[in-house]
């Protein structure tokens, strides 16, 4: 079944390159999500064994953050056909030139196949490779509107993703270094063999690899003061990538940091890891926002509030215990929400032209359903009570107290008020106010449906969590060394 | 003086000549020329016991880094139109500077560092340092989209240097999965810099400056288009 679900998008991939009918092409991406998504979710009922001497293989954090990009994926394959199948009825625009859709579909897929190859790959040399090979699948899509904005915004992600990637693959060299003198010396970078080598590991060795490889998969998760390429990426791409791009990317970066930390964990030195992890967490959220206030365009926002989730994820590993339940958990229900939110904007970006939040208003009057999708997902993004980024961030609140860290109880809730307040200024002023061409327009189904089931799950998170999704996270979460 | 160290000075010569070299066909010759060392390198490291996968490795770094690497970026550097000459951020002298005060700190860090496996030369751990340094020095201090690459390359070669020290038994699916991760990032890098120099006639990354924060008010509008 693993091998099955990376095949089928790269053979799609392919596929999407030979096949003449554009039609046909952005059928078989929806189909092609629909059948991965299903794939996903029979690992549930019976969950794969290892594959390839034990390079792959699923356990309760693959499969969780498989079932996330899977879902994700699935949305975002029927935005982006909605909006190719727009494009394409719309006159030509000059102004606008697009790359070849081919090439976007096949990127998409490859994309896919990539991130399952990082969620499900157990080995730390292969997990590098799939990780710079979603790098390298992903910035053809990011440049896929052609114009200098974009080009700028690809140029920084490739070098600096790639830069940083570079650093992660010293840190891999330095785990091999550090399992040098231990036994199972065949095969030195599997995830078993390092785990059981346990504290035979050099510690040394493994403090300097830990840091190499939090500073290059921290700069493709967006870790703040490594996150200068984000905003600019997940703004300039086409809405659905940057969904896929917030909501399944920076996931698979940190699953990169959590596969590093359960090694940590095994060899004694696992406080080492959450103390850098704490920082981290703390430096993102600040700088989050900082540039949350004030911030004029409505995706970079959105980018922003993503570096700020990206921090309360190293926050609640870096507090240990039941934070890494609640990181977890937020994981799921930032990846749900943040999809919602780039989809909706995508659409408001369609309606309306611009990406200035200034020149956006009375969202609610001329297109009703976008303007109250975009309000829900402020409100859940905020982590307002009937949604689940509240019970997360919660959770992780408790655990910060519990574990006696005032100092970040405190700055958590004074940085996450500021990004409140921020978030509420800018985005409820889009979706109130009067419209200056006030009639209302028809909102095709296809449109807001992807961000209306993605909203009405977070919505249900926050009521009821199904009891496999909380026994899978506790699973997950006691990996990590935490229980809830 | 074994091969290996001579081979090493080599690549800590090919790292200060880059830093001071004005020419950027000149830059890219060198890169080659680390290609070349970094290819050879677990050969030496491995010897007397060489196999035939150290040759294999040996034959494909070589291929890539030293063969086919220079090809695309001459490509890159001819179809974009670029002025040959490298365009520092920080002055030859200064850049120099740097690389030589690296070097001493790479050199006498090595000295204290304890290594957990017996390195084929007390030297080839500090210089792959010092070759990361530089190559991340060179993405830096230089302001064209092309030396970026090249500074990318140099980082590269100092962590595979730093890889044929620990002469374990890798299973060289890694290898060739990393060689071809690099070979598509150069491919595509390569293509990115065409679009650059066409739409901006340049390919300066410093003057590519248009997305950022905090923008003064009556400039905000101007950064507005369709999407």
């Amino acid at each position: 079944m693993i091998g099955w679900l990376i095949l089928l998008p790269l053979l799609g991939s392919a596929g999407a390159l030979i096949l003449r009918s554009a039609a046909g092409r952005r059928n078989g991406l929806v189909a092609i999500a629909g059948v991965h998504a299903a794939g996903t979710a029979s690992c549930w009922l019976w969950r794969p064994g290892p594959l390839l001497s034990g390079w792959l293989g699923m356990d309760a954090l693959s499969l969780l953050f498989l079932t996330l990009t899977s879902g994700l994926f699935v949305a975002a394959a029927v935005a982006a056909r909605a909006s190719l199948i727009q494009a394409a009825r719309a006159p030509e625009d000059k102004a606008q030139p697009t790359g070849s859709e081919a090439i976007f579909i096949s990127c998409l897929l490859l994309f896919l196949a990539t991130m399952t190859l990082v969620i499900v790959s157990r080995h730390f040399g292969l997990l590098w490779v799939a990780i710079e090979a979603t790098t390298l699948a992903s910035a053809p899509l990011i440049f896929f509107h052609r114009h200098e904005r974009s080009l700028e915004a690809t140029w920084k992600y490739l070098l600096l993703c790639s830069v940083g990637i570079a650093l992660a693959l010293l840190g891999t060299f330095f785990l091999a270094a550090a399992s040098a003198g231990s036994q199972g010396a065949e095969q030195p970078l599997r995830l078993e063999t390092l785990m059981q080598a346990g504290s035979g590991l050099h510690p040394g060795w493994l403090k300097a690899a830990f840091i190499f490889l939090v500073v290059g998969y921290g700069t493709k998760m967006g870790l703040a003061p490594l996150h200068t390429w984000l905003p600019d990426a997940h703004s300039e791409a086409p809405s659905p990538v940057s969904a896929l791009l917030s909501g399944a990317l920076l996931n698979c970066a940190f699953l990169g940091i959590l596969r590093v930390q359960q090694v940590s964990l095994a060899a004694g030195v696992g406080g080492f890891g959450r103390e850098i992890l704490l920082a981290f967490g703390l430096v993102s959220l600040a700088v989050a926002a900082i540039f949350i206030i004030g911030q004029t365009d409505f995706k970079r926002l959105l980018a922003y509030s993503s570096v700020e989730h990206v921090g309360l994820l190293a926050l609640g590993i870096g507090v240990g215990g039941a934070g890494g339940y609640g990181a977890l958990f937020h994981a799921v229900n930032h990846s749900l929400t943040k999809g919602m939110l780039f989809l909706t904007a995508g659409n408001i970006v369609a309606a309306y032209g611009t990406k200035q939040a200034a020149r956006v208003s009375g969202l609610l009057q001329r297109r009703p359903m976008t303007g109250w999708l975009w309000v829900a997902g402020l409100f859940a993004i905020t982590g307002t009570p009937p949604f689940g980024l509240f019970w997360s961030e919660w959770i992780m609140l408790r655990a910060a107290a519990g574990a006696g860290h005032w100092v970040t109880v405190i700055m958590m809730l004074v940085l996450l008020t500021v990004v409140f307040v921020g978030m509420l200024t800018v985005m409820l002023r889009m979706a109130l106010g009067g419209s200056p061409s006030a009639q209302k327009t028809r909102e095709p189904w296809a449109e807001v449906l992807p961000a209306a089931v993605l909203g009405i799950v977070v919505l249900g998170l926050g009521c009821w969590v199904p009891k496999p999704l909380t026994t899978l996270l506790t699973e997950a979460a006691g990996l990590l060394g935490g229980a809830p | 003086m074994t091969a290996l160290e001579i081979i090493l000075l080599v690549l800590i010569l090919t790292n200060l000549a880059l830093l001071g070299t004005s020419r950027l066909a000149f830059a890219i010759r060198l890169v080659a020329v680390q290609g070349w060392i970094v290819a050879a390198l677990p050969v030496l490291a491995a010897w007397p016991q060489v196999g035939w996968r150290h040759l294999t490795v040996a034959g494909i770094i070589a291929a890539v880094k030293g063969v086919l690497f220079p090809v695309l970026l001459r490509r890159a550097l001819r179809e974009a139109g670029v002025r040959h000459e490298v365009e520092p951020l920080v002055g030859y002298i200064p850049s120099l500077v740097v690389g030589v005060t690296g070097l001493a700190g790479m050199l006498v860090l090595g000295a204290r560092i304890d290594l957990p496996f017996a390195a084929p030369s007390p030297l080839l751990v500090p210089v792959s340092f010092y070759s990361i340094l530089s190559g991340w020095f060179l993405i830096l201090a230089r302001k064209k989209a092309l030396t970026q690459v090249l500074g990318y390359l140099v980082m590269e070669n100092g962590i595979y240097a730093f890889a044929s020290a620990l002469t374990l038994e890798q299973p060289w699916l890694v290898e060739m999965g990393i060689l071809l991760d690099v070979f598509v990032a150069v491919f595509i890098m390569g293509i990115m810099i065409f679009h650059i120099s066409r739409e901006f006639d340049h390919v300066d990354t410093f003057r590519m400056a248009r997305l950022r924060d905090w923008y003064p008010r009556h400039r905000s509008f101007e950064r507005e288009d369709r999407l």
